[in-house]
């Protein structure tokens, strides 16, 4: 997937019944694309977060940021630069694998440093876990195989150590920052 | 102190200060309709549950007191969605209490369940769940915080039947009354800006003094910043035009030398033109509105903004600002003041306006608000009663209106002369908001004359809520503008769908007015000759302990005018066909 229309933005909410039906809520309302989505609890249990990638040709950035942070349950926006973040993805595929194709696939695997996780006569079930690039040419190279099931978690991302958290940046040129 | 849900509650709701409710009981919310007997707070019984909601709106609009609604679970609670989504649009303070079905039947589609904070969550500015009784006293507190302050809007609060029932163990809890701060680490996702960055207003107290065309586009953001005061000192200081979006009507005194009145769709000439040729606009507390901007790439094609609004998101969501000023109206007007004076103290030249204002007011002279004399065989003219209202009402009268040609007339036709005296529906359009909203504003301040001016088509929406008024006394006084049709609709039939009217027409005489009103309870009349108008308007002003319907039969074929077709540029602005200049003529930039 390319990095240009693609803006990850990591979302601290409280963890409360019904925060994240809110925040998917108002994408649906507002009609801004979600392109991927992961939530889970902080390990502070008061708090979520929700790592968000979207589709920022639906609508300017800075106007998705504004309205999330009108939500009374987010607490902090951080809009993560690919380029000072951490970013990482799971991927499950059952593919297509004769016994004849077998060793291909597992090879496959192998370059990749996937792991696979069942077997049959038919095929393989392998999994990956990676930054979503890597990811994405995994899946590339399976698919010749034929692909049976794929699900992937969506990306998780969290600040690089060495450098300061980005602060939100406005990425659109319609878009103007809050004073 | 041990309470139960129920009574901690309205104990929560007296600490806020309520003095009235809004209100229906059914099933879910019983057992708080108990504890009301012994508060002081008065509850008024609506005959539906969307009047609760509208009065609830009136009330706060003219009071800036948040205003409070109650309804049961289920019917009770959709009903109440239309007012809540109208707050919402409009950034209205409202606290809606609805019952819900006890916390163990959540879930089952038990009898009057409806997932009620599901439904509101994108008509509301937050919505809770009561999940225990102890949380009730916070729960309530935080409502009113969150409804009152930043961008006010309508909060509602869901409260299973469990945990207010004092014959159930749920209902337990020990009273308590939670400090600022507790509300605050409550809400740590919850914090407005207030007040302006001082290198912005600075920065637009410097645009402000070089500008040669400079408008002020006040929007209703002045009157929830109670902001009208400060505004007056900025227009007064340099000269500065006001235009006054609908949600502003009274925000500037319509007869101050400085108000060019409204703009936008069916503005007057001369504001929506002031906007087009500006090279300013001073944007305080308004939004941008397509009613107002017309087709957006065309709107102020020639002006910088200043946007200052206490919401971040409202600046850049339609025009990227010059100058984005985020925080409360009031606060930052003062402060802009304060820095245009140090500017001009320092030397600064005051901006030359004379050219700006002889154009003003050229086009003032030439395209005023007008409407043609009444001819043998029409109908009263809309416009003519809604002046005579006006004469005839003291400067202090509020005026609700519904949605719709009476709407637009009532803002262009009515003198606004003080803030707070002009409550109507301007975002979500709500046709039926003027009767339920009269009468919460006359029960925010009954010493003062309300008048509803209302269509035929709305007043049939929420008629009944005059039963309301009749029974708790609450004396308003109803104009219905009858011109038998929806007359906005039939208008855009006739001059876009080649006068092809479809599903318009409701006739003049099915329902009798004046037998439904005094069915009511209500005083009624009925006015077909103009010979009648200002005799029964004071014969309806003289009424103080009922309310009254004054029905006028209007003329069916009289349209708004200025128009900007919708989705047309405002330089299209389409004035009255009799004003419409022959073509060559140096008005010719008006068309028809």
């Amino acid at each position: 997937m390319s990095t240009v229309r693609h803006h990850t933005l990591s979302v601290l909410v409280e963890n409360r019944a019904g925060v994240l039906a809110r925040v998917v809520n108002l994408f649906s309302r507002r009609a801004y694309n979600i392109y991927s989505l992961a939530v889970a609890p902080t390990d502070d249990e008061r708090f979520s977060r929700i790592t968000i990638v979207v589709d920022v040709e639906s609508a300017p950035l800075e106007q998705i940021v504004k309205q999330l942070n009108k939500l009374i349950n987010v607490v902090k926006i951080t809009e993560l630069d690919p380029r000072a973040a951490v970013e990482r993805e799971l991927l499950l595929a059952t593919v297509n694998a004769s016994v004849a194709e077998r060793p291909q696939v597992a090879e496959l695997t192998r370059i990749f440093e996937g792991k696979i996780v069942a077997v049959s006569n038919e095929a393989l079930t392998v999994s990956l876990e990676g930054h979503p690039n890597k990811i994405d040419d995994f899946e590339d190279l399976l698919r010749p195989f034929g692909i049976v099931q794929l699900q992937r978690t969506g990306r998780v991302a969290l600040p690089k150590l060495d450098r300061e958290p980005t602060r939100l940046t406005p990425v659109s040129s319609t878009g103007t920052r809050a004073s | 102190m041990q309470l139960n849900g129920g009574q901690a509650l309205i104990k929560a709701l007296e600490m806020e200060g309520v003095e009235v409710i809004f209100g229906l009981p059914g099933g879910a919310i019983l057992p708080v309709y108990d504890p009301i007997i012994d508060s002081p707070i008065r509850h008024i019984l609506v005959r539906h549950e969307q009047g609760a909601g509208h009065m609830a709106e009136g009330y706060a609009h003219v009071t800036g007191k948040p205003g409070v609604a109650m309804v049961t679970s289920g019917p009770g609670a959709t009903n109440i969605v239309t007012p809540l989504a109208n707050a919402f649009m409009d950034s209205v303070p409202m606290v809606c209490i609805t019952g819900q079905v006890p916390s163990a039947a959540i879930g089952s589609d038990a009898f009057q369940e409806a997932d009620i904070t599901g439904i509101t969550q994108s008509v509301t500015k937050h919505n809770f769940l009561v999940t225990s009784a102890q949380d009730i006293p916070r729960v309530i507190r935080e409502a009113f915080h969150i409804a009152t302050t930043g961008r006010p809007g309508p909060v509602l609060v869901d409260i299973p039947k469990d945990m207010v029932d004092p014959n159930h163990p749920n209902s337990a809890m020990e009273w308590y009354w939670p400090t600022d701060a507790e509300v605050a680490a409550g809400l740590p996702g919850y914090k407005p800006t207030v007040t302006g960055h001082p290198r912005k207003i600075k920065e637009a107290a410097e645009l402000i003094l070089a500008a040669e065309r400079p408008v002020i586009y006040a929007g209703g953001g002045i009157l929830k910043a109670r902001a009208a005061e400060s505004l007056r000192e900025l227009a007064e200081l340099l000269d500065l035009p006001v235009v006054t979006t609908l949600m502003a009507r009274g925000a500037f005194p319509d007869d101050h030398r400085l108000c060019l009145g409204m703009p936008g769709m069916h503005g007057n000439y001369t504001a929506i033109m002031s906007m087009q040729e500006s090279d300013l606009l001073i944007a305080l507390g308004s939004r941008f509105d397509d009613r107002v901007t017309g087709r957006q790439a065309d709107f102020a094609p020639l002006a910088k903004v200043i946007h200052a609004d206490i919401d971040p998101a409202e600046l850049g969501k339609v025009r990227t600002p010059d100058v984005p000023i985020v925080g409360d109206c009031d606060k930052i007007i003062t402060e802009l003041v304060a820095a245009v004076r140090a500017l001009l103290d320092g030397g600064a030249a005051r901006p030359d306006l004379t050219s700006w204002w002889s154009t003003l007011s050229g086009w003032q002279e030439r395209y005023p608000l007008a409407y043609e004399p009444q001819q043998e065989g029409e109908g009263l003219k809309p416009q003519a009663i809604i002046e005579a209202l006006c004469d005839a009402a003291p400067e202090d009268c509020i005026v609700a209106s519904g949605v719709g040609q009476h709407q637009m007339w009532a803002s262009q036709f009515w003198k606004f002369r003080h803030p707070y005296t002009w409550v109507n529906s301007g975002g979500l359009g709500t046709m039926g908001f003027s009767v339920p909203a009269a009468i919460g504003a006359k029960v925010g301040h009954p010493e003062r004359m309300v008048w509803a001016i209302d269509g035929d088509g709305c007043f049939q929406m929420t008629a009944q809520e005059l039963v309301t008024a009749a029974a708790e006394r609450i004396p308003v006084k109803i104009a219905i503008l009858n011109n038998a049709y929806l007359g906005m609709v039939r208008q855009w039939q006739e001059m876009f769908y080649d006068e092809r009217y479809s599903e318009v027409y409701l006739s003049p005489d099915l329902p009798d007015y004046v037998k439904w009103a005094e069915a009511m309870g209500c005083v009624a009349f009925r006015v077909e000759h103009p010979d009648d108008v200002a005799a029964v308007i004071e014969k309806a002003n003289a009424i103080d302990d009922r309310p009254v319907v004054v029905e006028f039969r209007t003329d069916v074929a009289e349209k708004v005018f200025p128009m900007v077709p919708a989705g047309q540029s405002n330089s299209d602005v389409r004035v009255a066909p009799f004003q419409v200049r022959p073509a060559g003529d140096e008005a010719g930039e008006a068309q028809q």
